[in-house]
């Protein structure tokens, strides 16, 4: 029986030796990403308090008066104080806020239409999802092809005339930008009627090509700037990889110019991009205010940009804790990324 | 110019035609601040199994020399005139495609800098098996066979579980190893060694020259190591080549060159370095300044604004590349006369400084 542990210990040794470096590899990561994860939650409990006391604090208008709405009397007013609770002190509104968020995931009811925040949140996430993941892809795609071109052609026309029109697009607002391309292609209104307008977004599941077809110009638009800043950043760090020993390497290999360029340049110059790309996507699905509310698209940011006209607290709170969760978690996924993009930062 | 006499030189004599023949090579390149003259009309030619060094300062030229042999400097818009005879072909003009085709695979290159040439994202592995498949029409199982053979081959430990480790993971002397592996993965006919123990340990220098020296006796290579350091040449060179300012200013078999150095470049170069061989502690003596612009290279001789030895018409007159009298096999680049420079290097070698040498010969040093 002994003999038998012990050759089980030695055996597991031998096999631990054999995968020092990948087991402590995870480890470490396992380590690092439950660390990261706290921190995120002490920093939504921080992100709820500070929203918590910016609409006590602030001027705004009072909700209950608002609920009330034409039917205003004292007493009215009162008992939707009561029913809110917003009659209690202020430090009791504060824990029972605080319990029913982190203890419930309770993200309370609007004030407006007595809807749970939570499941008006969920029924708004899937148009804000498509906006911005649909966005996203049309930006990688657009800014990488045109990055790599222009650093390929450094000080090239194509490259002046491109980067030039990036600068414009970058300092371009989206809700100007969205507005001329409702003016030039809407449907309904454009000056030639290509693609359906504002207002005409519907669930993908409901009809895809009637959901393809409503966010191509919302796709254009989240992605115009993006698409711009990326294909300047993968252009800079394009030209500076391919000046790198590795690439002389690589062309003294005999690789096709197309290999050096696409595999061993882009291959290392797509590291930062890759970085801002899951920051960017966190806060554009947290913040998508702008576009959703020129094309009238049923996401989360214009619920928060409805909520916000109305004083309606409760919503507010819970769309400005999502976006904060999503860029928490986005962060943690890039981290995460980037040591599988670079095996250098998966010892550090 | 004399550089075509400088051909043939009759320690090559025969070994038949050369592998590699580098006929007046000129590479220049357009900056904002004028034309760079990098390679400035060179001459030279290695054999198959033979060694050539090329021995200068940093910025001679002679990493743009051996660059252009292999297709590099194009990318960077050089001009480049001259021959390049690979057996026969010549490569200046050849089309991108077919020198790509040579590349890595009959010429292949290993660099000074070995993390930084190795591509940081890359397993090793991954990046031998990508030098053998530019050229081989294999599997890619039979590549990696290929890849962990090639580690084995330049003596890396546990090829087989080394294959799949990152660049960082592996030491500065196992990194060159690998990338001298990935040079020798299509057993190339000629490799091209810049400055390949520069960035290392010395204790590891000395086991990569003899790994080097192994590999060509087993493939019988063509080398052109290209160093600053005299002590790699001399122990592995055939013939040497020495550029100053983008041309060949001496050139010679290594034991010829290392008996009766005639350039006072060289002079320069074999007293500023310590040899423990040498007859008593000798004084190092620096060559004063420092590289001339390539951009505007001193007029008449490039090397007199530096040169202990220098007369007044060595400003004007521009030395050709001749041969030594009585000696067709060691060619230098020189204004001095050539007795006068037999009693210069005798009175240095007597332990000399170069101003007490040119009194002692009489040569005054007018210095212009």
């Amino acid at each position: 029986m002994q003999l038998r542990i012990k050759l089980g210990r030695e055996a597991r040794g031998a096999l631990a030796k054999d995968r020092t470096s990948g087991d402590a590899v995870s480890q470490t990561m396992t380590r690092y990403i439950i660390r990261r994860l706290l921190w995120g939650v002490l920093l939504l409990i921080v992100v709820a308090a500070l929203l918590f006391l910016m609409f006590r604090y602030l001027p705004t208008a009072d909700p209950a008066k608002l609920r009330a709405g034409r039917l205003q009397s004292p007493q009215i007013i009162a008992e939707i104080r009561h029913t809110y609770g917003l009659d209690k002190s202020l430090p009791a509104q504060f824990w029972l806020y605080m319990k029913n968020l982190f203890l419930h995931f309770n993200l309370g009811y609007s004030y407006y239409s007595n809807a749970p925040v939570k499941e008006l949140l969920f029924n708004r996430l899937p148009a804000t999802l498509s906006l911005v993941f649909g966005g996203a892809i049309v930006w990688v795609i657009t800014g990488l092809s045109v990055g790599i071109i222009s650093a390929r052609r450094a000080g090239s026309r194509l490259d002046r005339a491109s980067m030039s029109s990036a600068l414009v697009l970058v300092s371009a607002p989206e809700y100007w930008l969205g507005l001329i391309v409702l003016y030039l292609f809407a449907a309904d209104i454009g000056r030639v009627h290509i693609f359906p307008g504002a207002g005409s977004y519907v669930g993908l599941t409901y009809d895809p090509v009637k959901w393809f077809e409503s966010l191509i110009l919302p796709w254009l638009v989240v992605a115009a700037g993006s698409a711009a800043i990326y294909a300047r950043l993968i252009r800079g760090s394009l030209i500076e990889t391919m000046g790198e020993d590795y690439i002389r390497t690589a062309r003294a290999k005999g690789l096709p110019e197309r290999t050096v360029v696409l595999r061993h340049g882009v291959r290392a110059a797509i590291n930062p991009v890759v970085t801002v790309l899951g920051v960017d996507i966190g806060v554009l699905l947290g913040s998508s205010v702008l576009v959703e509310t020129v094309f009238n698209i049923p996401g989360i940011g214009r619920l928060n940009y409805i909520a916000i006209t109305h004083a309606d607290f409760p919503i507010v709170q819970g769309t400005v804790l999502f976006a904060a969760l999503v860029i928490i978690v986005a962060n943690i996924i890039v981290d995460i990324a980037y040591a599988y993009l670079d095996p250098r930062v998966r010892y550090s | 110019m004399s550089a075509s006499e400088a051909l043939g030189a009759p320690s090559a004599a025969g070994l038949g035609e050369p592998l590699l023949r580098v006929e007046d090579l000129r590479v220049q390149f357009a900056t904002d601040d004028g034309i760079v003259h990098a390679v400035d009309g060179i001459t030279y030619q290695v054999h198959r199994g033979r060694t050539l060094g090329i021995v200068g300062e940093s910025g001679s030229g002679k990493t743009v020399a051996s660059l252009t042999t292999l297709g590099l400097t194009r990318q960077q818009g050089a001009h480049i005139s001259g021959r390049i005879l690979f057996e026969g072909r010549d490569l200046v003009g050849l089309p991108d495609e077919q020198l790509r085709a040579i590349r890595g695979n009959e010429i292949a290159m290993v660099f000074q800098d070995p993390l930084s040439s190795l591509h940081p994202l890359f397993r090793v592995g991954a990046q031998l098996i990508e030098a053998v498949l530019a050229h081989r029409s294999v599997s890619r199982a039979q590549a990696r066979e290929r890849a962990i053979e090639l580690l084995g081959l330049v003596g890396i430990p546990d090829p087989a579980g080394r294959v799949d480790n990152y660049p960082h993971e592996f030491s500065g002397g196992m990194r060159q190893r690998a990338m001298i592996a990935m040079a020798l993965a299509n057993e190339p006919k000629l490799l091209i060694a810049d400055e390949p123990t520069t960035a290392l340990d010395v204790t590891v220098q000395a086991q990569i020259l003899a790994l080097i020296e192994r590999l060509q006796r087993e493939l019988n290579m063509a080398i052109v190591i290209i160093t600053h350091d005299l002590g790699v040449v001399a122990e592995m060179a055939d013939d040497i080549a020495v550029m100053y300012a983008g041309r060949i200013v001496e050139t010679a078999p290594g034991s010829v060159m290392f008996a009766g150095p005639e350039h006072p470049y060289t002079w320069g170069l074999l007293k500023s370095i310590p040899m423990l061989s040498g007859p008593r502690a000798q004084s190092l003596v620096p060559i004063p300044g420092t590289p001339p612009s390539l951009i505007r290279r001193p007029s008449g001789c490039h090397f007199h604004p530096r040169c202990p030895y220098a007369q007044p018409d060595h400003a004007r007159i521009d030395p050709a590349l001749e041969p030594v009298p009585g000696k067709d096999d060691h060619h230098v680049a020189c204004l001095l006369d050539a007795a006068d420079r037999k009693r210069l290097w005798a009175e240095l070698q007597a332990g000399r400084m170069p101003d007490q040498a040119l009194a002692a010969t009489g040569l005054g040093g007018a210095r212009p």
